[in-house]
């Protein structure tokens, strides 16, 4: 060979080893890991009942859903913050009232977290609570009816998004402000420039105690903070009961591109709040009467009506000045998920570009804060040092850590959201044990119970934020979707998607044997105490009082009473209360007349109305709207609307009564 | 010397000639999967531009504080496309003239090219993996990004691939060709071996 030949040798080799790298290039690198034989294990067979309920927030639906677990089977979408036509929400005269707020009637919520009401840190099966997150505000969900039945608005807040998590008995479903603003003493907001956020600027954290005999909430106290960005809460339990945690970001005090300008600290913070110190003050008088507005709206469920108050002052209590009451925990990166372990003895916090995770000693920060063990000060709160509250880190568990659940078994399992991941850890260790990757981007993860003191385990679902090829394209509009996996082994086993409605944020799962049997089938004739009820068809009527006719109708297999109706004029204004009289599970009637978009969905033994203001002269039929009977096509009527000045006397029957 | 055989000169002037592809075909592809990228992201080089997913590949990496990838960030895009036509020129004129030193010419400007090319893109990547922006939301100590120069690279939740697209394979045909009648040529124009 001569010296040509060595030149064009490499340039040959690496021309033919260009040739070789491409040659071995897949079609498609990420190959979904479904192992054969879980069909079984996600299959109730028909006519067979769900292990558990999943109770799914429904992010901006404004609601809440319910699913079957292991099915993924959608049951119910209970409306809570949002008008829902299918069953009258927020269109019935009875539900109007849950939807009002300082700011007017609000129609559409942002509905991010459930909290289920425990009993010692368990699951007790009584209530749902759902938080708003635009307008912010609690609303307490019965879990024998599924229904709505109180909304308090949070005084003195935006982006209500650490909330509703509740207390180890329910003492307290806690609030916090994502969005810090402009508050003044007298809790109303300042006209100032958004430049002046570090000085103008502030948080609240709210604690809405609930009342243990019905549920009804009241907020006791907020406790007045920095203007940080809280973000998660959680609260403690057992040996840390009296506290809650809240994952705050933005502790640069940025207001404009925060994407950049709130992840420049290396650290942000837990803020851990001693309620129970907070409570002591309360009692001393310690607390300033914020005068402010808010609303609390309730559903009787004797007359199945919702009545809203306005409410005009809350106690502030200032953290800056009341020492005791918050501590601040550095937390690496803009922490998200502030989550405690079953035994209350851990803080898990997921900085979300954070590439560990810190895990905290309840223990630990309470020897730091006897010691003083301060690295400094922010705002006028105590930053106990990293080093003396941490358990210890998450060594590289993946990127973009966002939320925990435990199993009770010693394990946790965090939700990545950049690595597309659910990572299973040891508590004890730190160690990483398995891995699995989501379909796609999880945000929230739920293990049953997770939360409580008594983890029932068994399934872990990642709620994903991205879609994309999971199911059959609907255009650019995708459903949500979710995936169970099954936890009961050393591996996490992909199980099942199932599609989601809204998009959920956190979701709990509780047993289907708590619940069940508590489930109301319908509500008691002799029970309905509604002032417009008609408990008899032989007592429906047409009453004209001025301009107002009131109808008091009742449906039952398969007609209303009355059906005819005469005598109705323009400028009135009709309301229909209709009562079902069936008492029976299953028999719900509806109701609709022509020109009005909107109906009544009525639940035996239920009376709802509809407000009806004719708008032409003529004759608007109406009818029952869901599929009742073998008749329930018959089951129509005529309302007869005759112009202003007519002299139609007010006539009304049915049957041999209207002929 | 003799001028090069007819056929050489013939191979030699297509082989030049369909260096033209290049013009309208990309040189290089970037590819990316990650979970939720299933169906991957693509992005490619021509002589002159880039076109692709280069945009949604921006959006995810500026969490990392890599630079947004745009065409102004390649002042090789001003010259690649005279070097093409340097490139059409010389091997051209070795098939017209039968110069058996234009053609040598041709397979060596072809190689350095190539080894220029991938070296050059080795740079670019070193710096577009490594010189990220301090003030990023996203900081993993001790991580890196540079994307794989041939072939795959795992970069935290992404696999990525570096390699020619069928303009590259045009080159690397040419080249082959080119040093495949340099070698063919000097086998059978090689000194008659000195016998003892």
């Amino acid at each position: 060979m001569n010296t040509r030949t060595y030149v064009l040798l490499p340039a040959a080799l690496a021309f033919s080893g260009a040739a070789f790298f491409s040659g071995c290039k897949p079609k498609q690198v990420v190959v979904a890991p479904v192992q054969s034989g879980v069909a079984e294990k996600v299959y109730v067979a028909p006519g067979k009942h769900d292990e558990f309920y999943n109770i799914v927030s429904g992010g901006f639906s404004g609601g809440v859903a319910v699913y079957g677990l292991p099915s993924g089977r959608l049951f119910r979408q209970i409306p809570v913050f949002s008008q829902h036509p299918e069953s009258g929400y927020g269109y019935t005269e009875e539900t109007k009232a849950l939807l009002n707020t300082s700011y007017g009637p609000q129609f559409w919520d942002d509905q991010h977290h459930t909290s289920l009401s425990t009993t010692k840190g368990e699951h007790d099966g009584r209530w749902i609570f759902a938080n708003a997150n635009n307008t912010p505000r609690i609303a307490r969900i019965s879990l024998q009816t599924f229904r709505t039945e109180e909304i308090i608005e949070i005084p003195n807040s935006s982006g209500n998004h650490s909330s509703p998590f509740v207390t180890e008995n329910t003492e307290y479903t806690v609030a916090g402000t994502r969005f810090a603003y402009p508050l003044d003493d007298e809790g109303s907001s300042p006209d100032v420039p958004i430049n002046t956020y570090k000085e103008n600027f502030k948080s609240t954290v709210s604690f809405v105690a609930v009342d243990p005999q019905h549920g009804r909430m009241n907020v006791a106290f907020q406790v007045l903070l920095p203007g940080v960005d809280i973000d998660l809460a959680r609260a403690g339990k057992l040996k840390s009961h009296g506290w809650v945690f809240f994952s705050c970001y933005n502790s640069e005090l940025a207001h404009t591109l925060l994407e950049v300008n709130a992840s420049q600290k290396d650290k942000d913070f837990i803020v851990a709040i001693n309620w129970k110190k907070a409570e002591e003050y309360v009692k001393a008088g310690q607390g300033r009467k914020s005068r402010t507005k808010y609303c609390h709206n309730v559903l009787d469920e004797g007359t199945h009506t919702a009545t809203s108050t306005v409410k005009e002052e809350v106690i502030v209590l200032d953290a800056a000045k009341l020492p005791g009451i918050a501590y601040l925990m550095p937390c690496p990166k803009s922490p998200h998920g502030c989550d405690t372990d079953p035994t209350g003895s851990y803080i898990v916090g997921s900085g979300k570009l954070a590439a560990l995770i810190p895990v905290f000693s309840f223990d630990k920060m309470l020897a730091a804060i006897e010691k003083k063990d301060h690295e400094g000060e922010f705002m006028g709160l105590p930053v106990l040092k990293y080093e003396s509250v941490l358990h210890g880190e998450v060594k590289k568990p993946g990127l973009g850590p966002l939320h925990t659940e435990f199993d009770g078994k010693g394990f946790a399992y965090t939700s990545f959201f950049v690595t597309s991941e659910i990572v299973k850890w040891n508590i004890q260790t730190l160690q990483v044990v398995d891995r699995q990757p989501t379909f796609y981007s999880v945000g929230h993860l739920t293990v049953p119970g997770g939360p409580t003191t008594k983890p029932h385990g068994k399934y872990a679902i990642a709620y994903n934020k991205i879609t994309k090829d999971r199911y059959l394209p609907t255009g650019p509009e995708l459903t949500q979707s979710a995936q169970l996996y099954d936890i009961s082994g050393e591996k996490m086993k992909l199980l099942l998607d199932f599609p989601t409605v809204g998009e959920p944020h956190y979701a709990e799962a509780i047993p289907a044997a708590l619940v069940a049997p508590k489930s109301k089938k319908f509500y008691k004739i002799e029970d309905n105490r509604h002032p417009y009820v008609t408990k008899s068809e032989k007592d429906a009527r047409v009453v004209r009082e001025g301009n107002v006719v009131r109808v008091y109708m009742t449906a039952i297999r398969s007609h209303v009473a009355p059906d005819n109706i005469e005598g109705v004029k323009l400028g009135d204004t009709v309301y229909f209360h209709v009562t079902n009289l069936e008492q029976d599970w299953d028999v719900p009637h509806g109701f609709a007349i022509k020109g009005l978009g909107a109906e009544l969905l009525i639940m035996p033994g239920e009376t709802a109305t509809l407000k009806y203001v004719p708008t032409r002269v003529g004759i608007a039929p109406f009818y029952c709207t869901d599929f009742c009977s073998a008749l329930h096509q018959e089951m129509q009527g005529y309302l007869r609307v005759s112009p202003a000045n007519s002299r139609v006397p007010l006539t009304f029957g049915l049957g041999d009564t209207a002929k | 010397m003799k001028p090069l055989p007819p056929l050489v000169r013939v191979i030699l002037g297509v082989a030049a000639l369909s260096i033209g592809a290049a013009y309208v075909l990309p040189i290089w592809e970037i590819q990316l999967w990650a979970p939720q990228y299933p169906e991957g992201l693509n992005m490619k080089i021509w002589l002159s531009r880039i076109s692709g997913d280069f945009e949604i590949i921006n959006g995810i990496n500026h969490y990392i504080g890599m630079r947004t990838i745009k065409a102004e960030m390649f002042p090789e895009f001003k010259v690649m496309p005279w070097l093409g036509g340097v490139l059409i020129g010389v091997g051209l004129l070795g098939a017209l003239r039968g110069s058996r030193r234009w053609l040598r010419a041709f397979a060596g400007l072809l190689c350095l090219t190539g080894i220029l090319g991938l070296a050059d893109y080795y740079r670019w990547g070193y710096d577009y993996g490594h010189n990220l922006d301090p003030k990023a939301a996203i900081n993993v100590p001790g991580m890196s990004y540079q994307p794989p120069l041939i072939g795959y690279k795992n970069l935290l939740n992404f696999v990525a691939y570096s390699g020619p697209d069928y303009g590259g394979w045009v080159f690397i045909a040419v080249g082959c060709t080119a040093v495949a009648l340099v070698a063919w040529d000097w086998w059978h124009t090689r000194p008659a071996p000195v016998r003892p």
